[in-house]
């Protein structure tokens, strides 16, 4: 009785036991009835019982087994089927994976403790040196390496952004043809064919294109790659290149030479157009470093002269600031070569340059052979040779000045390279392209018409080599994944030639091949790993001793010792050089320059960088059009207002900026965005300026039409409000004097009384920070920091905060734990401006803390402000009584929790924070417990130095000085004594640990009171 | 009580209960309304669209938890926004309740017995309107329960420097006295209409909610103790509960928010806004049920008096905060009252000058004041000026303070505003619901008023 009745109810739940659905029936129901208009089969639409049931059900068969009563043994049954069969759903068999524990520990392999390998970066063919730190052989953080010469610890954003461009979801994952995966060995049976073929043709049909690299590896490969096919040819491409450099030593001296600066020795320094301040400038790190070492106005303080066209870092940083169209820099430099010259006259110059030339040559001529003139790397090859040969005439060569062999390799102008690849390509010359590394479909001149040409030219062939499936991989037949730097084999070299290993400190998450692999693949080699192909070319030089143990060190130390390039002595072979342009100067100019945070577009899918506000606009996810107040005047041009920059009749629409410091008659756009396949970040953001570039001029040129279009565009700034004057006054945030000023009034930054100590609540007992180990703090040198942004991307990095996206930026909810105020200061056509890096104050008598109702935020007895997450419920009254606003908050859920490849980027150390919690800077509260772990199992203080919180590891200028303000010999504490420290709102009393040295300048007293009496 | 109803007639006054009414009268006309009178289209339409609104609370309630506080405009610099600017004005208006019940009620102003009622129905909804933000601003709402001092094995205790912390135990309490207040004032009543309904289901209900009330002499007895022991009680509650709020703000060192004057300020100005709802809910209620004869021109007269003088010392505090501004020198402070005279809010911070200040002298003319339409449309103004003031003072002092360089702009969202329109739907719908279920106006306590209920001494 009890079985019959179950019978009937799985009969009634289960269809299927009532018999099949034969198409007979189907018909048949069709034709005796209307069906519903839309329906998703032949059942539905006969409006069948067995088809309702499929809908109701997930599975439409055999689960209704469930409905009847389960015995135990009948449950068990089920349960093991479901389990073995879930292992079979997979759409790929998974590798098999021995998960053991380590038998014997590797050594030094300690859970939950860091370990850190040598390794570099290339940009546009120059090294980085870096130490990355790695978790359990996941790498999470890039530190600058302090030994290496090009470094001393320092890195820039590309650098420190990098560990999210390993992780990047949207990278490149398998090998495709025409979009569909294939693997490696379909890949390499497409090429052999066609390969063998060219061999008969001496590889006449074989054209290469990389970017532009130092590796002596892939040098020799490639010098190999020719033997193999003398008749192929080898391109190199790079939208930022360093044609112009090159062509201006060859104009100055006969011969392709680097340029090597050492601005420890300079104290003039002056620049023709030249951020040399700016993450991206080969050799920035060090010349940050020696840069900032040299502004201290108690010791040794040099003079920097900017004369530059976009309103740059070095241009904020400069003593003295001329505002000038790039394309009257040439007359600039001519006028200046001629005064410093013995048949000088002063008549000849240019009537708007005249006093600054006056004093600026007398200045430089009075500090021979430690002065420096620098030229701007998109300044024509005039320019260049002009400073060549003002260095020369100064006696700075040697000095300040070194001139090496390049540490690009086959130095050949870019530009041409492309456009003769390009005329090949349109003759049907090119049977195959190997397209490696690049986006050139994307970043070559528009007048170049290289993506014209891949589109509608019938190669047969064409591969390309790239991390992302971007707008060039569209393009190509085959695209192979590459393995980022952080995953491969190889070397490269610094600016001033040093070469380092790239050591990979993971296997590649998703397989893919670097670029020497398939070099060597090309060249006719057997399969090669990127690390045999390396150590192999290394083992073929001249190396000191055992390899092994030159192979070990050279690892370890991140360099390889004695590749430093030897300065050549060189002498001008030429006095007078052609006008490298013939501009109509009446008409508007446009300048084309690198992004500050993406660079070339290559970054665009990186969040962090794309998040990161660009140092002097303040500017993120987008890269308006700038143009002087004076312009937009003209114009009718508000900020965010949307133009037509019309150029030799190619048009691109755009956002303006208004940008304090921009030269009038001028406007400055940025390359790199507007891109259409670039991942989730960067696609479609900002706008495309390569589509106005032009091959003849690159960098700047004029006759640009400007036409408003009425529309306006929302641009996410992280700062509006850029000074510090208000109508009611001028707030003292910066302090800032002259070295005069200073020399007479050391103590202009204090304030002019001290805040009063009264407070409602006593100090504890026991609690007096005087009597502790350890008081942390912090000093800031306004003076050094040069506003590179490196400390946010490292903080960024190291305490796993979130990228909010352009829309929340808007709304001025990003997330950085340190940020930069940038501020202007008087005249809007050529302002002052300071950078400010803001922390959190770590406030002694924090404000934070005394409001928040659940004790989430709370003082250590070492005097760090604590946030506790757990027990954050997000009143959000800390941050409204924050003075200095530091403090950031989740109003959403910023963090992405799913995303498999940023939970292995992040660091383990930090908590990962949610939605509805409050945060902000911690001092790195993780590295100072590591170290206390380490200096308490050794029984001894930490020691000054040995702890450096994110932000200060890695700042190239050494801006940033922590530690313990208890021990009076540390460097922190002996800078808070000097006369320049001040607390940021001291009137307050909330004792901020975090104080600031004021900033000094170096004015030349003669030009300083010229514009005071004009 | 006569004599009072005399010498009011003597200033040429309107009286307190209009002439010719009974005990039986009074009783009859109050308590038809909830028993006998059948409920119009009208009341269904307006109970229908403020039950509406209140659901669209909810809907914006449910959405914010699922997506966070960032649906609303807040963001860094301007941590709080239309939450903390509804709740403290809700807080305010949630004053005039106690007031009246409490304090006018130990002051003997027998007047207010025709208005108290329903004020202190108006004041547990305020409150429970404002309750909600607090509860709901926060980024971890699930998490609320921290900020209240109870045991747990982490041992963890909220932190009592802060005033958010204060404002838990003022808000609560404030909430609890004000309900048991209203609702032993009821019990009486509650009685009356046991005893006069006819429905069987009503009379359980009213019987049990008048927890079996006899009206002997020892319950009348007890029962005044206990209700001049409640406003006792409440009385230092209606300063103490608007102080505190005014701390969250005074306790801060934000410009703007950092000022003594605060706590007098906010309290005036909490039961200037009272007021404000008070009349612009009896007026419209007088009319549609008939009783301008217990609500009479005298109560909307006084009404109007209390407003202009706490509008007049809202007012002081306002000039007070410019000349300290200005005499204080110091330059945040300075910075702030330029600010609000020029900067991105300076139109709000005129309109409330408009709102608060000036347009309430008009109330100084007799005329006005007893011009019920008129009144009412004063009270709105008065209403929407009392919120732009705490939007100021939140909204504007927040959005630029020390540093220049996180001056920052406030736009609230669709979200703020459905969450503050849901919360006034649910206050008019709780109000809609009162006046068809109780007794809106307390018929023993108008019993007391007519002349009839004077004890003769024989």
């Amino acid at each position: 009785m009890e079985e019959s009745k179950q019978k009937r109810r799985s009969e009634e739940v289960c269809p299927s036991k009532r018999g099949k659905l034969t198409s007979e029936i189907a018909r048949t129901l069709i034709g005796k009835r209307n069906g519903p208009e839309y329906w998703r089969s032949l059942e539905e639409l006969a409006g069948s019982e067995e088809f309702q049931e499929m809908l109701h059900r997930e599975f439409p068969k055999g689960a209704s087994e469930w409905v009847e009563s389960v015995s135990r043994r009948g449950f068990l049954k089920l349960m093991g089927a479901s389990l073995a069969l879930a292992g079979m759903t997979a759409c790929t068999k998974q590798p098999l994976e021995p998960i053991v524990p380590y038998v014997k520990q590797p050594e030094e392999m300690v859970p939950g403790r860091s370990l850190f390998y040598a390794t570099a970066m290339a940009l546009s063919g120059y090294a980085g040196p870096l130490l990355v730190e790695s978790h359990l052989g996941r790498p999470t953080k890039v530190e600058g390496n302090a030994q290496h010469p090009a470094s001393l610890g320092g890195t820039d954003i590309f650098s420190q952004a990098s560990i999210l461009g390993l992780y990047d979801p949207d990278r490149s994952q398998t090998v495709t043809y025409l979009g569909d995966a294939y693997s490696w060995g379909s890949f390499l049976q497409a090429i052999r064919g066609p390969l063998n073929v060219q061999k008969g043709l001496q590889g006449a049909g074989i054209r290469v294109l990389s970017r532009a690299t130092s590796s002596p590896t892939l040098i020799e490969q490639i010098r190999q790659f020719q033997k193999t096919y003398p008749s192929a040819k080898w391109h190199t491409y790079e939208p930022i290149n360093r044609d112009n450099v090159y062509a201006g030593a060859e104009l100055a001296f006969g011969q392709n030479l680097e340029t090597r600066y050492k601005l420890e020795n300079a104290e003039i320094i002056v620049s023709l157009d030249a951020d040399f301040l700016c993450a991206g400038f080969p050799g920035f790190a060090r010349y940050v470093r020696d840069f900032a070492a040299h502004r201290n106005p108690d010791g040794k303080m040099s003079r920097l002269y900017v004369l530059e066209s976009t309103p740059s870092s070095t241009g904020i940083k400069a003593d003295h600031r001329l505002p000038v169209r790039a394309s009257d820099i040439e007359q600039f430099a001519r006028a200046l070569d001629m005064m410093l010259g013995d048949d000088s006259d002063a008549s000849l110059v240019p009537q708007w340059a005249q006093g600054f030339v006056a004093a600026l040559a007398q200045d430089l001529k009075s500090h021979r052979g430690a002065s420096v003139v620098i030229a701007g790397d998109h300044q024509s090859p005039t320019v260049h040779a002009l400073a060549h040969s003002m260095n020369q005439a100064l006696g700075n060569s040697g000095q300040t000045v070194v001139y090496t062999e390049p540490v690009i390799a086959n130095p050949a102008n870019q530009i041409e390279s492309v456009r003769d690849l390009v005329s090949d390509m349109r003759g049907g010359k090119v049977d195959m392209l190997f397209i490696l590394g690049g986006d050139p479909v994307y970043d070559a001149p528009a007048d170049v018409g290289f993506a014209d040409a891949l589109k509608n030219t019938n190669i047969p062939l064409r591969v390309h080599l790239g991390l992302y499936q971007d707008e060039t991989a569209e393009l190509c037949h085959w695209h192979v994944n590459e393995t980022h730097y952080l995953e491969s084999w190889g070397d490269a070299r610094a600016y001033d030639g040093t070469a380092s290993i790239i050591q990979p400190l993971i296997l590649p998450l998703y397989g893919g091949k670097s670029i020497y692999e398939l070099v060597s693949l090309l060249s006719g080699q057997a399969e090669v790993s990127g690390h045999d192909l390396v150590k192999n070319y290394w083992q073929r030089q001249p190396h000191p001793g055992d390899f092994e143990t030159f192979w070990r060190r050279s690892l370890h130390d991140g360099w390889i010792a004695g590749t430093e390039f030897t300065p050549k002595q060189v002498s001008l072979q030429n006095k007078s050089f052609p006008a490298a342009h013939n501009l109509n100067l009446n008409s508007i100019e446009i300048n084309f320059r690198r992004d500050p945070s993406i660079y070339d577009g290559q970054f665009s899918n990186n969040g962090w960088l794309q998040e990161l506000p660009k140092p002097l606009t303040k500017m993120t996810w987008d890269n308006p059009v700038l143009i002087s107040p004076k312009m937009s005047e003209r114009l009718g041009l508000k900020s965010e207002d949307m133009v037509e920059l019309e150029l030799e009749g190619k048009k691109v629409t755009a956002p303006v900026w208004i940008q304090a410091g921009h030269v009038d008659q001028s406007v400055s756009v940025f390359l790199g965005y507007g891109r259409s396949r670039a991942g989730r970040a960067g696609t479609a953001m900002g706008f495309n300026m390569y589509a106005l570039r032009n091959s003849a001029i690159p960098w700047f040129t004029t006759g640009l039409k400007i036409r408003k279009t009425g529309d306006t565009y929302k641009l996410a700034t992280t700062q509006r409000y850029q000074t510090m004057e208000t109508p009611t006054g001028t707030r003292p945030l910066v302090r800032s004097a002259s070295l005069e000023e200073y020399k007479k009034e050391p103590n202009f930054a204090q304030e002019e009384e001290q805040p009063k100590s009264n407070t409602l609540y006593p100090p504890v007992p026991g609690w007096e920070y005087q009597q502790k180990p350890y008081a942390w703090g912090m000093a800031i040198d306004m003076n050094a920091c040069v506003g590179c942004n490196n400390c946010i991307l490292a903080c960024q990095s190291e305490n796993n905060i979130a990228v909010v996206g352009k829309e929340q930026t808007v709304l001025g909810r990003h997330m950085h734990w340190i940020r930069i105020d940038t501020y202007y200061q008087g005249d809007r056509d050529n302002p002052k401006a300071y950078f400010q890096p803001v922390p959190c104050m770590q406030c002694e008598n924090a404000p934070c803390e005394v409001v928040c109702p659940v004790g989430a935020t709370v003082h250590s007895t070492e005097g760090l402000n604590d946030m506790v997450y757990n027990r954050c419920v997000g009143t959000r009254y800390c941050s409204d009584n924050c003075p200095y606003k530091v403090r950031r908050f989740n109003f959403l859920l910023f963090q992405d929790w799913d995303t498999p490849q940023f939970k292995m980027m992040r660091n383990p150390q930090v908590s990962v924070r949610s939605r509805g919690v409050m945060e902000k800077c911690t001092y790195c509260v993780q590295r100072i417990t590591q170290h206390r772990i380490d200096s308490e199992r050794d029984e001894r203080k930490i020691g000054d130095g040995e702890l450096q919180t994110a932000c200060q590891q890695s700042c190239p200028a050494n801006a940033i000085i922590f530690g313990n303000i208890n021990d009076p010999n540390s460097r922190v504490a002996k800078l808070k004594t000097q006369s320049r420290n001040y607390s940021l709102l001291a009137d307050l009393n909330t004792r901020p640990r975090t104080t600031y040295l004021a900033e000094i300048r170096n004015p030349n007293p003669e030009l300083e009171e010229k514009t005071q009496t004009s | 009580m006569d004599d009072n109803t005399q010498s009011s007639m003597n200033r040429r006054q309107a009286p307190v209960i209009e002439p010719g009414h009974t005990f039986a009268t009074v009783t009859d006309k109050i308590s038809s309304i909830v028993l006998t009178r059948p409920a119009t289209t009208g009341w269904f339409i307006g109970f229908g669209i403020t039950f509406l609104v209140t659901m669209m609370l909810l809907y914006a309630i449910g959405y914010l938890f699922l997506r966070g506080v960032g649906i609303w405009g807040v963001t860094i610099p301007i941590g709080w926004g239309f939450a903390i600017v509804n709740f403290v004005w809700w807080i305010g208006i949630g004053h005039a309740g106690t007031l009246i019940s409490a304090i006018l009620l130990l002051l003997r102003q027998s007047w207010r017995n025709s208005i108290n009622r329903f004020a202190e129905a108006m004041t547990l909804f305020a409150v429970a309107a404002a309750g909600i933000f607090p509860l709901i601003h926060v980024g971890r709402p699930w998490l609320d329960y921290w900020l209240f001092p109870y045991p747990n094995t982490m041992g963890v205790w909220p932190q009592f420097r802060s005033p958010l912390v204060w404002d838990v135990f003022a808000v609560s309490t404030y909430f609890t006295i004000s309900l048991l207040f209203w609702f032993i004032g009821l019990i009486p009543d509650l009685a009356t209409l046991r005893d006069r309904s006819e429905n069987r289901w009503a009379r359980m209900i009213y019987g049990i909610l008048a927890m079996g009330w006899r009206g002997s002499a020892r319950h009348w007895h007890r029962y005044e103790t206990a209700y001049l022991l409640l406003a006792g009680l409440a009385t230092p509650l209606v300063l103490s509960v608007h102080t505190v709020v005014s701390f969250d703000f005074a306790v801060g060192i934000v410009p703007g928010w950092h000022t003594t004057i605060f706590p007098p300020y906010f309290v005036a100005g909490a039961i200037y806004s009272g007021f404000a709802m008070v009349l612009m809910l009896a007026i419209p209620i007088r009319k549609i049920y008939g009783l301008e004869g217990f609500i009479t021109e005298r109560h909307l007269d006084n009404s109007a008096k209390v407003m202009l003088a706490t509008g007049l010392i809202v007012a002081y505090g306002y000039l007070i905060e410019a000349f300290m501004g200005w005499y204080g020198g110091n330059r945040y402070d300075v910075f702030l009252m330029w600010n609000r005279l020029h900067g991105p809010y300076a139109f709000f911070y005129h309109l409330l000058w408009v709102c608060n200040i000036i347009t309430p002298q008009v109330l100084w003319i007799r005329k006005l004041r007893n011009n019920p339409a008129f009144l009412f449309l004063i009270s709105g103004i008065i209403l929407t000026g009392m919120w732009l003031e705490r939007f100021i003072i939140v909204v504007v002092s927040l959005h630029r303070d020390f540093l220049t360089s996180s001056f920052g702009m406030y736009y609230p969202t669709r979200w703020d505003w459905m969450t503050f329109i849901g919360t006034i739907g649910m206050f008019l719908c709780a109000m809609f619901l009162f006046v068809r279920l109780l007794p809106m106006i307390s018929i023993f306590e108008m019993r007391t008023l007519l002349p009839e209920a004077e004890v003769k001494a024989e």
